[in-house]
Parts: C-alpha cells; structure tokens; sequence
C-alpha cells in the first residue's frame, strides 16, 4: 500500500486534508526520521486511525472538553463512594474493604479536585453538580451490589480515560496555577493508571480476575460492549490467536489475547451508560 | 531451592523453537522446562555507549522502551515458573493462575511490541538478558516483591514514555497495555500486602492529588538496569 498516494488522492479530493493530519500532531511534519517514518508503515488500522483522527468533531482535541468530560466522570463515581460510604449497608463490609472504598473514594474526591482547578487552569468552566442518581442507588441494596456498580464504573472509567488518551496527543505543556506545569497526556495517564488500579481491586473484592477476562459475572455488561469489544483479539493489526503469527509454533487463546488488552469506550459510549446514572 | 547458578542469568523468552500446542497448559510447562536455557543472539546494531542497548528516539524508541520492560517481565515470570515457589503451588490454585496467566500476558506483550516494531520499520532492541540473581524463586515474598517492582515500573514507564509518541496507534496500543499492567501492579501488591493497590509508594496520596507517581523513562531505565545484566542495560538517552 503506498501511503503517500493515498494522501495525494485525498489531498485532490479534499484539499484540506493535509491541514487536517497536521496541525497538531507533527506525524507528518518530519517523516524524514527512521522513527516517525513508522507513520508510513500503511497498516490498515494505523490509516483508520489517522483518517478517524483528522476527520473527527470538531471539539476532538479540545483540552477543555476532554478534561471537562473526565471531570464529569470522577464527579459520578466520586458521589457514587460518598453514597456508598453513607449506606447502611457500608457497616456490613469487612475493615479491609471499607478501608479500600474509603481509600479509593479519596482519590475521586482528589481527582474532582484536581482536574477543576485544570479546567480552570486551561480557560473553562469546570462541570459540576453531577451526581449518581438516588433512586437507582436505593436499588443497591446491599454492600455486594453496590460493589458491582462500584466495577462497573472503574471499569468504565479507564475505558473512557483511554478512549480519549490520542486527542490528547502533541498538546504542549501547561502552566496550571496552584497545580504546576503538567503535560495533558501524562496527567490523564497518570489518572488513567490509577482507575485501572481501583477497578483491579474492586474485582478481586468481588472474587473476579483483577483483569477483564470474558468469564466474569459483569462481562455481557452493556459497559464492556463498546464498538471494540473487551473479547478483541487483534492489536495493531495482528489477530493474537492466529497460530504462529507472532512466535512460530506459538497460539494463544483468544481468553487470553483479550485479558492482556483493555480496549476503549468512545465518548458517546461512555456517555450512554454514565447519563441513565447521572440525577438528582 | 535457588536456580541452579548454571541457569543464569536467563535470557528474555523471544522467538522460541516451536512448540506444537503451545497453549497456557504447554507453555507453563514449556517454561519451567526451557526457560532457563534460552540464550539469544543480539540483534542489535545502535549500542552507541558500549555495554548499553540505546533504545533509540521517538516512536520506536517509545515502542522500544515499551519492548524492553515486556521482556524484562517476562524474562521475571518465566523464571517464577521454573522456580521452586511455584512448583510447590496445588494446580488450579489462585497464585498457580495468577502466575501463569501474568506470564502468558508478558509473552504477548514481547511479541506484539516486536511485531509492531517491525512492521513500523524500526529496528527492535536486542533479546535483553536478565539478571534476577538476587532474587531467590523459592521465596514467595521474594517473588511478589520483585513483581511489584516490575509491574509498578512498568505503569511508570508507560505513563513517562507516552508523550514520545506521535503515531496516535501506537500511543493507543501502549495505553491498551498499561491499563492491563496497572491491573497486575496492584493484584501482585494485594498479594503481597492487603489493600497495598494504591499505596503511597505509587501513588500520591501525601500530595493529596492521587495520581500514579511519574518517572522520566531515564529514571525507569536506572531501577530496570538494576535487573539487567551488563551488555543489555538500557541506555534512553534519545528520548528526552
């Protein structure tokens, strides 16, 4: 497949296109490196991404907007801890696990915290007064239900970090008063890990696999149903469980190829399953 | 029971000889079995610091840092396979599948990254030659401490190695993996001390932001050099 072809015939099309790819990310700006000539290498799923990239919303690379939409996202599970921890049914868990939620509503009770002073930081309006809707959480009636929830929305919330990781992608780092210089991307990660974190102890809590492994109780979830599914098994363009396509003589399980990835939640996706819990 | 010294130091599993049915069963027994014999030719040709394997720049020197944790790891586990700790685990025990199921994810990440490497026309670092002489494999604290070294340090690389990619796939793919990784991070850490997931050692809780702790891919490559033999050690001074 020649690349640059590909890209002239776009060009004649659209001629904006390569305005498009550009602005901000530098992928092609300096294709005379042997690195960032990896750009070229023209794999379908590399040229789906770049197009998707250059082709999406306009807000697609917003700061504000990516941040607000995290922000929203830690303020739900941050009022889901707070709810949990005022439940009667708190009392009934072992020390071990309150301790853990306790720990764990901590940090959403941070993350909200710090990612309104960057939205501040950056210029915007921080959101604000999202919480996890009372009636649905008067149907969590006990500490094991609530527990599922509690999986459930760690587990899309790494998703949803993840899913918006590349629009954050070349954004220069920023000054953010009473917070210090921070580079975008590195800071979602850096959020991004710790979810992963929770949701791993959430599962063990609930006797499941810290990783997402297609046999759990909460797999056929709507939350694990985006348009990649947790059960893929091709990455970067490799269907893992081909026999010999990596290592020859090597075939892995698709069980096994899909617990080793955690796969995205789009925005819309996201906000499909977060906006039925979000309510006075 | 240590490794018989005639065993180390063990080389990262790459490319293996073949291995008819080599699902998790035959693989976990293809570790312990062979694991400690694997030796490896270097491939590299970029050791600009001699005794040092320069990971190059930009996106195949992320991918590449990438490859050298996954290696290191799996490297780690198959050693844990082939050790006497989890030779003693009961079958179907939690710790024998935690085990055998990290050391499985750790082979895929080696091969995909490898795999990704080339196909983006980048040159992969040589098969990393490990050294976990100081770790005694017979020794569960030993083995869950080392693991959550490794799998923290992984977290950490991931997170410090990703603004060095421009290629939005492959910034993806690495935030696909870390995720998994953060997942074994803090399994190994509950193993090893209850509710230790999130602890302060990762992540900044006295700071009050509650974000994983960061490491510059020079700091990472220091703790990992700690685990490598002489003539793999890392040298990441083309991505700053």
């Amino acid at each position: 497949m020649n690349f640059l072809n590909i890209l002239t015939q776009l060009a004649e099309v659209d001629p904006d296109v390569l305005d498009r790819l550009n602005p901000r990310r530098a992928v092609f700006s300096s294709l005379g490196t042997v690195a960032k000539r990896s750009a070229m290498a023209a794999t379908p799923v590399l040229l789906a991404s770049m197009f998707q990239k250059a082709y999406a919303g306009t807000n697609a690379g917003d700061p504000v907007e990516i941040f607000n939409y995290a922000l929203t996202l830690e303020l739900l599970e941050s009022d889901f801890y707070k709810k949990m921890q005022a439940s009667p049914f708190f009392a009934t868990a072992s020390a071990a696990d309150q301790a853990a939620i306790n720990q764990i509503a901590k940090h959403e009770a941070s993350h909200v915290s710090l990612l309104t002073t960057v939205v501040k930081g950056i210029g915007g309006t921080p959101a604000a007064g999202v919480t996890f809707k009372t009636t649905t959480f008067a149907t969590l009636t006990s500490f094991a239900k609530q527990l599922e929830i509690a999986q459930l929305l760690e587990d899309t919330g790494v998703r949803a970090y993840k899913g918006r990781a590349t629009d954050l992608q070349g954004i220069a780092d920023v000054n953010i008063p009473g917070v210090g210089t921070i580079n975008p991307l590195e800071s979602a990660l850096r959020i991004h890990s710790v979810e992963a974190r929770h949701a791993a102890h959430i599962r063990t809590m609930r006797m499941q696999t810290a990783w997402i492994s297609g046999s759990g109780d909460l797999d056929g979830a709507d939350n694990y149903k985006g348009a990649t599914p947790e059960s893929n098994v091709t990455q970067a363009g490799f269907n893992l469980t081909t026999a010999g396509i990596i290592t020859p003589g090597v075939t892995y399980t698709a069980a096994d190829v899909a617990a080793s990835f955690d796969e995205i939640l789009t925005k819309p996706e996201t906000l499909a399953l977060a906006t039925p819990l979000i309510g006075a | 029971m240590l490794i018989p010294s005639s065993a180390a130091p063990l080389a990262a599993a790459d490319y293996i000889p073949h291995l008819p049915n080599a699902g998790r069963r035959s693989f976990v027994k293809y570790a312990g079995a062979v694991a400690a014999t694997l030796t490896l030719a270097s491939c590299s040709k970029h050791n600009e610091v001699p005794g040092t394997v320069n990971i190059g720049s930009a996106d195949g020197g992320a991918l590449n840092f990438a490859y050298a944790q996954e290696q290191l790891q799996a490297a780690f586990y198959a050693q844990v396979l082939a050790g006497a700790y989890f030779g003693n685990l009961a079958v179907g025990s939690a710790e024998q599948q935690v085990f055998a199921a990290l050391a499985l994810h750790q082979r895929i990440y080696v091969d995909l990254l490898k795999a990704t490497i080339i196909q983006g026309k980048a040159a992969p670092i040589q098969a990393l030659t490990a050294d976990f002489s100081a770790v005694n494999f017979s020794s569960r604290q030993d083995i869950l401490r080392t693991a959550a070294q490794l799998e923290d340090l992984a977290v950490a690389a991931y997170n410090g190695v990703a603004r060095f990619f421009t290629v939005p796939a492959y910034l993806l793919l690495a935030a696909k993996i870390v995720s998994v990784k953060a997942r074994h991070a803090a399994l190994v850490r509950d193993l090893l001390t209850p509710n230790s997931f999130v602890a302060n050692d990762v992540v900044t809780l006295t700071e009050g932001t509650s974000l994983e702790r960061a490491q510059t891919p020079a700091q990472v490559a220091a703790a990992a050099n700690n685990f490598l033999a002489t003539g793999s050690k890392l040298n990441v001074i083309n991505l700053a």
